[in-house]
């Protein structure tokens, strides 16, 4: 067998596959945290909480509806959405002119209430969700064997991601968007109904999330806690990446989620830990993070 | 963090606010010298480690307006720090807590050089993740024996004259040091350097206009709450003869923002009532296992959307508008 720095390249490879599972789920997530961010100006700590509300969306869709994954995964994203609505209607909105952290304690104590709820209901133990058939199996590279469902997941949070750049950057939708988070109330006066794209700005920030948590079913178990752990290395990748750009944040995800499984390789015992140092390196060279502003 | 509640408090008269702050005081250290003849004395122990853990956290958010996400990486390391030192080195129970005190003062330096380097949001998130760090370092780390933690650590004679095996002496001595660091805060707080602090969380650019280098002010005040909270974890570890992963996960940092919270942001006294409430209604959810996060969670909803002055918050607003009136 070949090996590469001492390390057989099946594992590397292996875990190198890992790392860009990981990041395309990084990817997605803080993408959905940049664009809440920059219109909201908060920080939605519910975004785990409704990463695992995907998963569980999809889980139910199979296994009360008999709906397979790909209506999951659009039914499930909008579901998500819907609820992130009216969260943002019922409460978020009241908050837009108190300090930008009463909008994290409030979206940390829905985490709390969502991830308590479903522990409660379904306990801490994961259920199983399999993988749709025409994509299970996989093909031998050669080097390496590449299972087809992991593929499916990078390439398509890939397209997501792009997807978003391009309307957001590309789009008149998206020029309102810009303009609406340079300046809200330039933009009212120009006659753009601002609140509400506020509301569906979080709605779509929230159905990535769910969107992300579709995909991550088969591969993680669908778990009450599966966000929770996730959300704060998320926040870890979004100052790393710094929340100006969304480009920013997919490369930053995709990246970290690379050097993760890669530190996994050569260091096991930091691979928990790597991403954090990373954040605080970051800090200390470049505070506004690797493509924020300011 | 507050700029709707600390407007009232510019017109009032400082010598009336001290005179109502020595009289709610007295009543607070009456009620605690009294309490182990009526309520179970663990319990009160218990509770008064987290209302100064809540006072270090008060401390940094409601004077200096600097949201942590991370408290419990003090709280638990220093925990974790005193029952090494009093069970494998076998140094005598003051030691041990000024050692893990001394550590979680370290870490506060070190996670406080990196987190004022980003504000508000930012601030949170960087907390956040450094907690999380130390949390997989604690669960990684030889010492700590990871998911069992630090068990049967003795707790030994304080001073050596105190036997802390004896619940009412421990009692008295935990009491103490809540109390040496609850005075240690107000002092710190109606210093001029408290002002200060002060003056950055309602206008951070208009205190640097004004030449103070508020990083150091702004590290000073995290180094001492780390080091607060520090001083109740080691003491809570000695008092349960345990430190475990709990007290460095991040449930734990939550907790003790919404210990402040629902006590009042901001307030002398808020956080003793809030983690008086919350180790309270812990007490009798705790077996109904994730009704408690349910709860929990319900009430930062609450006091986001309806009750952002807290208990003491309130209570103070109702006393004014009534001497007002």
């Amino acid at each position: 067998m070949t090996e590469i720095f001492g390390v057989p390249t099946q594992a590397l490879f292996g875990q190198l596959l890992i790392g860009l599972i990981n990041g395309s789920f990084y990817a997605l997530l803080s993408l959905g945290l940049a664009v809440i961010f920059g219109l909201l100006n908060i920080i939605n700590f519910t975004h785990g909480a409704q990463y695992m509300m995907g998963a569980f969306a999809a889980y139910f869709l199979l296994n009360k509806l008999g709906l397979n994954y790909w209506w999951a995964l659009v039914l499930a994203p909008l579901a998500v959405g819907a609820t992130g609505v009216i969260i943002e209607r019922l409460m978020l909105s009241r908050l837009y002119k108190l300090d930008h952290l009463y909008g994290l304690l409030l979206t940390f104590g829905l985490a709390l209430i969502i991830q308590g709820a479903f522990r409660h209901e379904y306990g801490s133990a994961g259920l199983p969700y399999s993988i749709p058939e025409i994509l299970s199996g996989g093909t031998n590279l050669g080097f390496m064997f590449l299972p087809k469902y992991r593929a499916w997941v990078i390439v398509a949070s890939l397209v997501v991601c792009v997807g978003t750049w391009l309307v957001i950057e590309r789009t008149k939708l998206g020029a309102y968007l810009r303009a609406a988070t340079e300046n809200p109330a330039m933009v009212q006066a120009f006659g753009v109904n601002v609140p509400r794209m506020i509301t569906l700005t979080y709605g779509f920030g929230v159905a990535l999330a769910g969107l992300a948590g579709v995909m991550a079913a088969p591969i993680y178990q669908v778990n009450p806690l599966m966000g929770a752990d996730t959300i704060i290395v998320v926040f870890a990748v979004v100052v790393i990446g710094g929340m100006g750009s969304i480009m920013g944040a997919v490369i930053t995800g995709f990246g970290l989620g690379v050097i993760e499984g890669l530190t996994k390789v050569f260091y096991p015992e930091a691979s928990n830990t790597v991403i954090f140092v990373i954040m605080a390196i970051v800090l200390m060279i470049r505070p506004q993070g690797l493509f924020g502003s300011r | 963090m507050a700029e709707d509640q600390y407007k009232p408090h510019a017109s009032r008269d400082d010598a009336a606010e001290a005179r109502y702050d020595r009289k709610a005081f007295i009543v607070m250290m009456a009620l605690f010298l009294v309490a182990p003849a009526v309520v179970y004395p663990v319990f009160v122990m218990k509770a008064l480690c987290f209302a100064l853990f809540a006072c270090a956290f008060n401390l940094l958010l409601g004077f200096g307006g600097l949201l942590s996400f991370g408290h419990a990486m003090f709280l638990g390391m220093a925990g974790y720090v005193s029952a090494h030192a009093a069970k494998v080195w076998g140094l005598p129970p003051e030691l041990a807590i000024l050692a893990g005190t001394a550590a979680s003062t370290v870490l506060g330096v070190f996670a406080g050089m990196l987190a004022i380097r980003r504000q508000g949001i930012y601030f949170a998130m960087v907390t956040l993740a450094l907690a999380q760090m130390v949390y997989f370092f604690c669960l990684q780390a030889p010492f700590t024996h990871g998911e069992d933690g630090i068990q049967a650590v003795p707790r030994g004679m304080f001073l050596g004259f105190l036997d802390l095996s004896s619940t009412t002496v421990l009692y008295y001595v935990v009491l103490a040091i809540f109390t040496a660091g609850f005075l240690l805060i107000y002092r710190v707080i109606h210093s001029p350097f408290g002002q200060v602090l002060k003056a950055i969380r309602e206008n951070e650019p208009r205190a640097v206009s004004l030449g103070y280098r508020t990083e150091h002010y702004k590290l000073a005040a995290f180094v001492l709450s780390a080091g607060l909270a520090g001083l109740a974890g080691a003491t809570k570890a000695i008092v349960f003869q345990l430190a475990s992963l709990t007290d460095v996960h991040w449930s734990m940092s939550g907790e003790v923002v919404l210990m402040t919270l629902l006590g009042g942001m901001g307030t002398i006294f808020g956080p003793v009532v809030g983690a008086f409430a919350i180790i309270t209604m812990e007490n009798y959810l705790a077996e109904l296992g994730s009704w408690f996060t349910i709860t929990q969670g319900a009430i930062f909803v609450v006091c986001v959307l309806a009750f952002r002055r807290g208990i003491i918050g309130e209570l103070e607003a109702w006393l004014r508008r009534r001497r007002a009136g």
